[in-house]
């Protein structure tokens, strides 16, 4: 496989391989922490740093870690930033680590993250290690940003705290439940699915490869 | 895993020795380590101002005017009350509130207690402020709860309920051992005596989950705190 360009890895995160609407990867924080668009971009900047930082030292350490034991050093070395985020989060704020619950911890288990130390970061340089963290982090931004805005809008009837429709709005409450959330994720898919399928038609009719 | 495998990988590359793997795991350990130390080493201090930062705003909100805080842990089974300093590993549940009046003077306030107990999904935990002079509970705020967005979770936010709250009736027993009524939760409206909760109309396990939590730790802590009201007025002072 030929090393990507520094362009791509930076931008195939953010659109063509989004984790999250693409790849269909971290669907449990996508579901889970998405209720609101403050969690949302919290869970975001948690997942970004651990990708990032992981990222970086995974393709650090590259020449060295053999194949055999490659997959013990990247959970550790992705369990240690998590443990740094689970620390940080807390340090900002007490009311937004008890919102996101179990879900930072669970960040390690995260498969965007093992993948990406396994598909990428294990293969390339540090500098486009680091580009492809932080792509592929704006794409899952982009992707729980969606969910959570549309969750907040309709089943709190605001947007970031701040009421949209007057007191008369009744909120959606399912959008806020966890049902919401396989309908939202449901729904963006479908989109997703429908634009990229249209985008292959338009541009090449004879390639079938999907 | 197959026998197969095990014949390939040999031809495939030179197998690592396994001095090289541990000497490698143990070096990329002890970095790791390292890292978490320093994370820790830097937010530590943070984090406690934080929770303790949380536990004041809450304790001020159930009980208003109130400055200064005594901790305290009390074994509700034991039917001790022991100051946190005293207490290896305790957890507080009892904070002795004081606060200034005109003069400057302090205060004693009353006292915030903590409760928990089961909700519609998963457990509620809750404050409550008792006045030992009017026996009275004065105010309520819900810490933690899982309760349905929209339905439950109208125990935290919703006006009424919370107006239950401001003066509920616990006065004790003749012989101060327990409550002469017990909290009990009744349907909407139905609310005749100063001991009763009104329930939220479409929230009513969460009510009822309010009131039998609220009646479980007041049975006990309510004559435990009259039990040590001398030493709670003078709060360690």
């Amino acid at each position: 496989m030929a090393s990507p360009s520094y362009k791509d890895s930076f931008v195939n995160g953010i659109w063509k391989e989004n984790p999250v609407f693409v790849q269909v990867l971290g669907m449990c924080p996508a579901l889970a922490i998405t209720n609101s668009v403050e969690n949302a971009i919290a869970m975001s900047c948690a997942v970004m740093f651990v990708l990032v930082t992981s990222n970086a030292l995974v393709s650090i350490l590259r020449k060295w870690v053999p194949k055999e034991v490659r997959i013990a050093v990247f959970i550790l070395i992705i369990a240690t930033f998590v443990t740094v985020t689970d620390y940080a989060v807390k340090a900002i704020s007490v009311p937004i680590y008890k919102a996101m619950g179990p879900f930072i911890a669970l960040i390690v288990v995260n498969c965007i993250i093992l993948s990406r130390a396994e598909a990428f970061s294990s293969k390339n340089n540090v500098l486009k290690s680091i580009l492809d963290g932080l792509g592929m982090g704006i794409g899952f931004s982009i992707a729980l940003l969606c969910m959570g805005g549309v969750r907040e809008i309709l089943g709190s009837g605001s947007f970031l705290g701040h009421p949209l429709f007057g007191a008369n709005y009744e909120p959606w409450v399912i959008f806020v439940l966890p049902s919401g959330g396989f309908f939202t994720l449901g729904a963006w898919l479908f989109i997703f699915a429908w634009w990229r399928e249209r985008g292959a038609r338009n541009k090449k009719p004879e390639g079938h490869q999907a | 895993m197959s026998a197969t495998a095990a014949h390939t990988v040999p031809h495939a590359h030179k197998p690592t020795s396994s001095l090289y793997m541990i000497v490698l795991l143990g070096a990329v350990s002890t970095v790791c380590g390292l890292i978490i130390v320093v994370a820790d080493m830097v937010t530590a201090e943070t984090i406690r101002n934080n929770l303790a930062q949380i536990t004041r705003e809450a304790v001020g909100e159930v009980l208003p005017g109130s400055t200064e805080l005594v901790k305290y842990v009390a074994d509700l089974e034991a039917g001790t009350i022991t100051p946190l300093a005293e207490v290896t590993g305790g957890a507080t549940n009892l904070f002795a509130c004081f606060g200034t009046d005109e003069s400057g003077q302090r205060r004693f306030l009353g006292c915030v207690s903590k409760a928990a107990g089961k909700g519609y999904a998963g457990t509620i935990e809750a404050l409550y402020a008792y006045s030992p002079d009017a026996q009275t509970i004065t105010g309520f705020k819900v810490l933690e709860s899982k309760e349905t967005p929209g339905l439950g979770d109208k125990i935290i936010l919703d006006n009424d309920f919370n107006a239950n709250f401001t003066n509920l009736d616990v006065a004790l027993n003749g012989d101060m051992t327990a409550l002469a009524n017990p909290i009990v939760t009744v349907k909407h409206g139905k609310k005749t005596d100063p001991w009763q909760i009104d329930a939220i109309s479409g929230a009513t396990v969460s009510s009822k989950a309010v009131g039998a939590l609220l009646d479980a730790s007041a049975e006990r802590m309510i004559p435990l705190i009259h039990q040590h009201l001398e030493e709670l007025r003078k709060g360690g002072a």
